[in-house]
């Protein structure tokens, strides 16, 4: 059965469970309506004694059961376990609301036996038998219940545990012992006299369910963010949002909407408080990108004290003549061009007139107060930075570049409907000296200047560098030509690195602009120069406590040249094409400390790789960009921004300095108590970014979101996110192993989450038995989410994962926004040929298990960065031949990465499909064909991220066991 | 015999050489009580049309230590086949290829009238001529442009196997690739940075990285491998086309300051460039700039304007900032040219200074030319630049690379030192002197650029004792021996040999005294000054001098720019005293007294007295100072040329009286390198002055009023006249009792 999914002997929703009649947690099921008031839930205050004592004494809040979960489940002895959907409907709704629930706040218990005693009652094991029907409580087999539906669990004395045999020592990679894992995912009916029982994993939370409810639920209607604190819907779902006043989630997502009063809740809680920014995030064509507000020269208004600007949740006061500051109840004057009248309601009457008044998202137009040096920007530049050397050469690479670059050049970005782009071009190539190209357009060829003093790197021209594409099209078009030609012959295999980026950074400055480097890169840099690197991969680090070495950078000159890159607008935006190690972890410094980005196509060969490198290249170059930007998150008062994470640099504590920010860019920020918060007016945030656009206007763009604050646990446990939970997780634990041992930083996951769960448990669910797993509704996936996050590559690598991969990927997950981080971590995995052929919807994925493949099926795999097409052996002839055009799955060729084009309904949809993923994704992935049994289906596997994976990482099932372990151990 | 002077004449003529006494006191004392030192003024190259060089070797004398060549000088046993050196007295054989010689039958070196003789060596490789032009680009528009055509046109008057290569800078420095085709390539750097020598081989890709195996033997010509220096018949085209393109630097200037130029920077690349390609071959960098270094190693003044460049002011107070650290700059590149056998040209036109004070060392430790001018596109610059490609009857270039010349004396001699633009080569031998004059401590120096004028002034000292006379009529020898690469890049060798007669002063001091040669001893004198002066404080050189001899010349080199340094730039010193210290005899004598003619309808033109009174209001003054010529018209002439005389048919005379000085000016400006700055002015005239500044200022306005005033003009100045100077001498002689 499916987690969450109502199933027929569930009583209607919001029935008040006969069973656990002391429990009115109905109105938990979720906010109805907007309008919900937080002090609804006062009629659960009362106390329950049997909490008590957990509370720490003189805190005057309720008690934490009192914010009872809206979905408990009570322990039925000896493993009867019942799964109460209570979370799913809303009392007050009545019982007519079946489905209209929103991803609604609740928990979901999971019964489970006690650990350690039924070891000792191995012979009333029941084995593991067919799947009951879907509607029937089928988790019993590990002894691990699943509260599923309401039905009765088949009475099955003694469950589960016997699997877990005393000899069995514990699994290295969690902290404590954890019996019985390795046995774990295993196929059912393993031939041991005792087959182990193993908990069905239908039972447990299903992140397709969770996904496709939401989906259903949520997708149909527009979000609109008039109201404080609404969880919006999951990233997975396609919804339209309507601005009304709070930061559409495409620019902003936190991971509670409704935040604990005090840190002490906060601490007890253990629930990171973060919102992950994503400020120029592109929005659907259907919405409005943000109005641009221009207050002539007295520029936009701000609090005199916090400096914060204009923005809906102003309060003006006495009849308009002042504001009072809503993060720092500043009392400001309302300047004379900018007074209105208020109506009877305090509100002004041009508020629906003002975007900064009603709106969540606006930009400003900056006056020369905001510009460097008190000078309006000139237009930003792009420089191309071709490493010229043998590798690059010899795997068509350069002329691969060089041609794309001839059409590319019409594309740059532009503002608005401008004709022409303002952005200027310059050329540089180079092996292990520089050549600068003077592309004048007043040149009859292009001159090349080689700049060999790499040491001391400058700029050797001024004037014919830097040109507009237009007016240098025949020289530039020449010089294209010519450098694929020119270097045709090269036996340098040597490259610099830092004096490239140093070159571009020193070209910028001299033309007095920001702008952007395109570098692309084949080898580590050996030659003698600045930033010169020695090959040090090392696996024999891999689990030592010098393993963090390996993502760290070489040299700190990196940091050192990043800085003056940031100093000057300078974003670098990397393209790696390395045969083998190229220490990505140093090379990264720079494009992730200027916001830029890093790809990487290893033993790049243009046959192979041509698409997919050119799709990159052009999307990378037509993005819109905002250059030399400056971010700062201001908060109400109580709450403080203290820990960000992200592609940026920082020279203080609070302003996020990016060199440039595309839209996929995406900087998560932690934040911390620092006082109370009023539950009265809520915690607000307001995210304004400074940046430079692509005509290079100077311009403000403000994103503010309002959220609830609570003194109930139980509020924060229903607003909560997920999947920003897991983001911002991924990304602390991914800075982590700079610093600490990896087993450290997993430990500390997992402590965590254990604590959020426990707290929950402790303070919000029903007191039900300790053996019994219960899970918060709107964290119901953390378990497996995490999972997935421990052993992703950073974290746990595999024998095949290599150090410039673990290090890429860490780099990557740094600026991911939620949905990335979402599908990076759990794979989508869409059964091909199980829909109706004609059907034009995406088909409904199936979980990441090998479990879930039948071998007569065809599934796509998708992690954003991969792209797997599997086949499964008895896969019917007809659908091989209209898919791959040859006669049976054994000719069909493995690691094919092109589907051929046939003229078929199914090759229709199938390349439809593929190439709809793509859009999709903000890089282009590679399509992958793997066929069952063959070698290649290895790396498929390791997607597979519900089964216990060959490096080690925990099966879903397992680790959820090892989870609730952790609970309770925390909880007793 | 004939006179001494006739003797003096033949012996130019042929052997290009002049000794300042042409009989030598035979003891050390008494050389030394003669106070002008046995000196010779040496031409190396004198051009001789009819002398053929000889195409073999010359023969050697055998002794290790000696290597004397064979001369007329030497006895010769005929039948034994044997011959004794004149130096060393080493009896050496003839080499087999000599079995056929006998009285009647002498090859060339032995005849008398072959005492100067030039061997062609065949053996080794013969490199090209290499020229390679170091271009300021920091000019002015107009005079970029006309610096270029000047380039452009010099192409074609290279030979077209010669190698060239073009080096620009401004604020920064590029070497230009020259055979690409599509595309025109160069190799920046920064003007501010010092790079040694292995560093920009390397940074211009010159340092093969050993490639094993790989064309180990395969002996193609060694120079093919620079991409920087190419044949001309090669990239013709492509070095027009790039010096067409030329810009003029592009990085902006900012009001009040002066151009960012890394000439420092450049000449090193430069210099380090053919260092490392072609080491020891014949090759000229020609720096063409016009204004001083303002950056990196090597500059002479800042950026700021408002800073104005050194004066003797400021040396002389210690205010010259950069001087001691540029001048040790260029004077470590010009030692490594040297070195290399690389000569530096230096062809600087601009209104202020460009620092020929820090650089002067490149042109004179090299043998390179040094050319001052106001600007590029000036027909001085123009045709002095014409000039250096200018071709011997043979068609050759006038001009010689890589030379060495080695000096060998009879035992009773030793070499004290030269002065000339050469280097020591610091070889030491038994015929050195342990004092030194000019450069010393070796009997061989490094002339790396040479032309057919170029002289050297040879000190040499008398070491015989007075208690061990020399026997009656007997004779001291000198053979210099020049090697160097001939412009049609053989390998030459000239001998000259020498010899004079050994004189007791005592008994035989009116032989000594009337072969003294007074105009090769002032030039010698004088170039001992000037090396002092360059190398010391001005006054004491001035008391030095005075002690030493004085006689008329003296007067006027005591006033010459080559030892005073008031009214010149410290850069016009430094360029007046190159050029004393490489031209020949006659030349130098024009410019330590600079000629003056008299043109009038009283007779023909006539030489007068360089002195104020000759300045006369019906005459037409032509005065050739070597640097500059000078037409003067004197006032009543200047005002019938106003009237219009000369345009009248009756006044044809007077027509002919105006032109006639300036066919003259003509003929003299044809022949000269460096062109000299021609002016013609009149009585009045602000250019006058360049005349003024000259003549003996026997009327002052301190004593025009004794003098009466018909005659001559007065000289505005508080220098002391002939007369004056005379009277002190007088006084000055009696007194001392020495």
């Amino acid at each position: 059965m499916n987690v969450n999914q109502s199933a027929p002997p569930v009583p209607p929703f919001g029935q008040p469970q006969p069973v656990y009649p002391g429990y009115h947690q109905s109105s938990y099921g979720g906010q109805p309506g907007s309008t919900a008031p937080p002090t609804h839930y006062g009629a659960y205050n009362g106390p329950v004694p049997g909490y008590q004592e957990t509370l720490a004494p003189g805190v005057s809040r309720a008690p934490p059961s009192l914010g009872a979960p809206p979905a408990t489940t009570a322990q039925t002895p000896c493993g009867q376990a019942a799964y109460g959907q209570f979370g799913q409907g809303d009392v007050q709704n009545g019982p007519s609301s079946t489905v209209q629930m929103q991803r609604l706040s609740g928990s979901q218990p999971f019964g489970s036996a006690p650990l350690a005693p039924v070891v000792s009652q191995p012979t009333v094991l029941q084995p593991y038998g067919p799947l009951p029907t879907s509607s029937q409580v089928t988790a019993q087999l590990a002894g691990m219940q699943i509260s599923g539906a309401m039905a009765p669990a088949p009475p099955t004395l003694g469950l589960g545990y016997g699997s877990f045999g005393p000899g069995r020592g514990p699994q290295p990679n969690y902290g404590s012992p954890y019996p019985g894992a390795p046995t774990f995912g295993s196929q059912p009916g393993p031939p041991q006299p005792l087959p182990p029982k193993r908990l069905d994993p239908d039972a447990i939370p299903s992140p397709i369910q969770v996904i496709e409810d939401d989906r259903n639920n949520r997708g149909s209607e527009p979000f609109v963010t008039g109201v404080r604190g609404q969880v919006p819907p999951l990233v997975t779902t396609n919804f339209l949002v309507k601005d009304q006043g709070n930061a559409s989630p495409r620019y902003i997502r936190c991971t509670s909407y409704n935040i604990p009063c005090t840190s002490d809740m906060a601490k007890q809680a253990q629930v990171p408080l973060a919102a992950v920014i994503k400020p120029l995030a592109r929005l659907p064509p259907e919405e409005a990108s943000p109005y641009v507000v221009d207050h002539g020269e007295s520029g936009p208004l701000r609090c005199n004290r916090c400096k914060a600007y204009m923005c809906p949740f102003m309060q003006f006061i006495e009849g308009g003549r002042r504001f009072q500051c809503c993060f720092c109840s500043c009392i400001n004057d309302v300047p004379p061009q900018y007074f209105q009248h208020l109506d009877h309601t305090g509100k002004r009457v041009d508020a629906y007139d003002r975007p900064e008044l009603s709106l969540g998202s606006y930009e400003f137009l900056a006056t020369v107060d905001y510009c460097k040096n008190n000078k309006f920007p000139s237009p930003p530049a792009f420089i191309f930075m071709i490493d010229v050397s043998y590798n690059a050469i010899r795997s068509g690479l350069v002329r691969l570049l060089c041609e794309e670059l001839k059409s590319l050049l019409d594309c740059l970005p532009r503002e608005g409907r401008a004709e022409e782009s303002a952005i200027r071009v310059g050329f540089v190539t180079y092996n292990k000296v520089l050549h600068f190209y003077n592309v004048k357009s007043s040149l009859a060829q292009p001159q090349m200047m080689v700049v060999s003093d790499v040491a001391d790197m400058f700029v050797p021209l001024l004037d014919g560098f830097l040109v507009n594409v237009n007016e240098s099209r025949a020289v530039i078009t020449s010089l294209l030509d010519q450098i694929p030609e020119m270097f045709a012959d090269t036996r340098e295999t040597e490259t610099v690195f830092a004096p490239v980026i140093q070159a571009g950074m020193e070209a910028l400055k001299a033309a007095e602009c920001a702008g952007k480097l395109f570098l692309f890169h084949t080898s580590l840099p050996i030659a003698e120069a600045p930033g010169k690197l020695k090959n040090r991969d090392d696996r024999k680090l891999i689990n030592t406590d010098k393993e963090k070495t390996l993502f760290q950078p070489q040299t700190g000159a990196y940091q050192t040249l990043a800085k003056e890159c940031v100093a000057q607008g300078c974003c670098v935006d990397l393209f790696l094409f390395p045969n083998q190690y190229v220490d990505v972890a140093t090379l990264c410094v720079v494009p992730q400390l200027t916001g830029g980005s890093v790809y990487k196509y290893a033993c790049f060969q243009v046959e192979n790789d041509q698409e997919r490198f050119l799709s990159d290249l052009r999307r990378d170059v037509q993005k819109v960009v905002g250059f030399d930007a400056v971010m700062r998150v201001r908060t109400s008062t109580g709450i403080r921004a203290v820990d960000f994470f992200g592609a940026f640099y920082m020279s203080n504590t609070t302003d996020v300095e990016l060199a440039g920010l595309d839209g996929d860019k995406t900087v998560t920020v932690e934040f911390k108590h620092d006082d109370r918060l009023n539950e009265e007016s809520g915690a607000l945030l307001q995210c304004a970014l400074l940046y430079t656009s692509c005509a290079g206007q100077r311009r403000l763009r403000i994103h503010n979101l309002a959220l609830n604050c609570c003194t109930q646990l139980a509020d924060l446990y229903r607003n909560c996110e997920t999947d920003t939970l897991i983001n911002y997780m991924a990304k602390f634990a991914y800075r982590g192993v700079l610093n600490s041992p990896v087993k450290t930083v997993r430990d500390a996951l997992i402590t965590q989450c254990a604590q959020i769960l426990a707290c929950y448990r402790k303070n919000c669910a029903s007191p039900s038995s300790a053996g019994q797993l219960i899970l918060p509704e709107c964290m119901k996936l953390l378990p497996v989410y995490l999972n997935c996050v421990l052993k992703s590559d950073v974290l746990q690598p595999g024998a095949e994962v290599t150090t410039d991969d673990r290090a890429y990927v860490r780099q990557l997950v740094t600026s991911m926004d939620v949905a990335e981080t979402n599908v990076f971590f759990y794979p989508r995995l869409l059964p091909l040929t199980k829909s109706p052929i004609e059907s034009t919807t995406e088909p409904p994925a199936v979980r990441a298990s090998e479990e879930r493949l039948s071998d007569g099926d065809i599934y796509l795999l998708e992690n954003g960065l991969n792209l797997f097409l599997w086949v499964g052996a008895s896969v019917q002839q007809g659908v091989v031949q209209s898919l791959f055009s040859v006669s049976s799955f054994s000719q069909i060729t493995s690691g094919l990465s092109i589907l051929p084009v046939l003229d078929n309904p199914l090759s229709k949809k199938v390349r439809g499909l593929v190439d709809s993923l793509r859009a999709q994704r903000s890089r282009y992935m590679k399509l992958i064909v793997v066929k069952q049994e063959d070698k290649l289906e290895m790396l498929f596997k390791h997607f597979l991220v519900e089964d216990k994976s060959l490096s080690g990482g925990a099966s879903y099932v397992d680790f959820l066991c090892h989870m609730h372990k952790e609970i309770r151990q925390l909880l007793s | 015999m004939a006179t001494y002077l006739e003797f003096i004449q033949q012996n130019e003529e042929r052997d290009g050489v002049r000794f300042s006494w042409n009989v030598w006191p035979s003891s050390r004392l008494e050389a030394t009580r003669m106070v002008v030192p046995l000196a010779c003024l040496l031409t190396p190259l004198r051009e001789r049309p009819d002398l053929p060089p000889v195409q073999y070797e010359p023969v050697l004398c055998s002794r290790p230590t000696c290597k004397a060549i064979l001369n007329p000088l030497c006895q010769v046993d005929y039948r034994a086949k044997l011959w004794a050196c004149n130096f060393c007295f080493q009896r050496n054989q003839f080499p087999p290829a000599y079995t056929g010689i006998s009285e009647v039958n002498q090859p060339a070196e032995l005849m008398p009238q072959f005492s100067t003789i030039e061997y062609v060596i065949q053996r080794g490789p013969q490199s090209p001529l290499i020229f390679l032009y170091v271009v300021d680009t920091c000019l002015e528009e107009d005079d970029l442009q006309a610096l270029k055509e000047s380039l452009q046109m010099s192409l074609s008057l290279l030979p077209p196997d010669a190698l060239v290569g073009l080096i620009t800078f401004g604020r920064m420095v590029q070497v230009h690739e020259l055979s690409c085709e599509g595309i025109s390539k160069s190799f920046v750097f920064r003007g501010t940075k010092d790079l040694t020598a292995k560093q920009i081989q390397d940074m211009l890709g010159l340092t093969t990285p050993a490639m094993p195996m790989q064309q180990a033997r395969p002996q193609e010509h060694p120079f093919v491998s620079s991409r920087f220096l190419q044949p001309i018949q090669k990239i013709d085209m492509n070095l027009t086309d790039l010096l067409g393109e030329l810009q003029r630097d592009p990085w902006p200037v900012t009001q009040g300051k002066r151009p960012l130029r890394s000439t420092g920077v450049a000449l090193s690349i430069a210099v380090g460039l053919l260092e490392g390609t072609f080491p020891n071959t014949g090759a000229r960098i020609m720096l063409f700039t016009g204004g001083p270094p303002t950056q990196g190693p090597g500059m002479v003044v800042g950026d700021e304007l408002k800073v104005p460049i050194r004066s003797w002011h400021d040396i002389e107070k210690d205010n010259a900032r950069f001087m001691k650290k540029a001048t040790k700059h260029y004077e470590m590149l010009a030692n490594r040219a040297a070195t290399n056998g690389h000569c530096i040209d230096i062809y600087a036109c601009a209104l202020d200074q460009t620092g020929l004070l820090e650089m002067k060392c490149c042109a004179n430790l090299t043998g390179g030319h040094m050319v001052m001018g106001d600007s590029f596109n000036t027909s001085l610059f123009k045709q002095t630049f014409q000039r250096i490609f200018s071709k011997d009857f043979n068609g050759n270039f006038r001009m010689a690379f890589g030379a060495t010349l080695e000096v060998k004396t009879s035992r009773e001699l030793k070499i004290a030192g030269a002065v000339g633009p050469c280097v020591s080569l610091n070889v030491k031998g038994p015929c050195v002197s342990e004092n030194e004059l000019g450069v010393g401590g070796t009997s061989q120096w490094k002339i790396c650029g040479l032309d057919p004028t170029s002289t050297l002034g040879i000190y040499f000292e008398v070491v015989n004792q007075h208690n061990a006379p020399i026997p009656q009529g007997g004779r001291g020898a000198i053979q210099f021996v020049t090697q160097y690469q001939h412009s049609s890049t053989q390998r030459r060798i000239r001998v000259t040999t020498v010899a004079r007669n050994w004189a007791d002063a005592q008994s035989h001091l009116r032989h000594i005294e009337a072969a003294f040669d007074q105009e090769a001893a002032a030039v010698l004198m004088a170039r001992l000054g000037v090396f002092r002066a360059e190398s010391e404080e001005g006054p004491d050189v001035l008391r030095w001098l005075d002690r030493q001899l004085i006689r008329l010349f003296m007067f006027h080199l005591r006033r010459s720019p080559f030892l005073q340094v008031f009214n010149n730039s410290p850069d016009e010193s430094s360029y007046y005293r190159h050029h004393f210290a490489r031209q020949d005899l006659t030349q130098s004598l024009i410019m330590i007294q600079p000629i003056l003619y008299s043109y009038s309808f009283h007779g023909p033109p006539e030489p007068v007295l360089l002195d104020s009174s000759s300045i006369l209001a019906d005459r037409i003054l032509l005065m050739d100072t070597f640097f500059q010529i000078v037409i003067y018209l004197g006032e009543t002439i200047a005002q019938w040329r106003k009237a219009g005389y000369q345009d009248m048919p009756e006044y044809e005379n007077f027509k002919h009286l105006l032109q006639a000085p300036l066919d003259d000016a003509q003929e003299i400006l044809q022949a000269r390198f460096p062109m000299p700055r021609y002016i013609n002015t009149e009585h009045g005239g602000s250019q006058a002055r360049f005349l003024l500044s000259k003549v003996n200022p026997s009327q002052t306005h301190n004593n025009l009023y004794t003098w009466g005033q018909e005659t001559g003009a007065p000289i505005l100045t508080d220098d002391v006249s002939l007369q004056v100077f005379m009277d002190h001498l007088k006084k000055l002689a009696v007194s001392s009792a020495c």
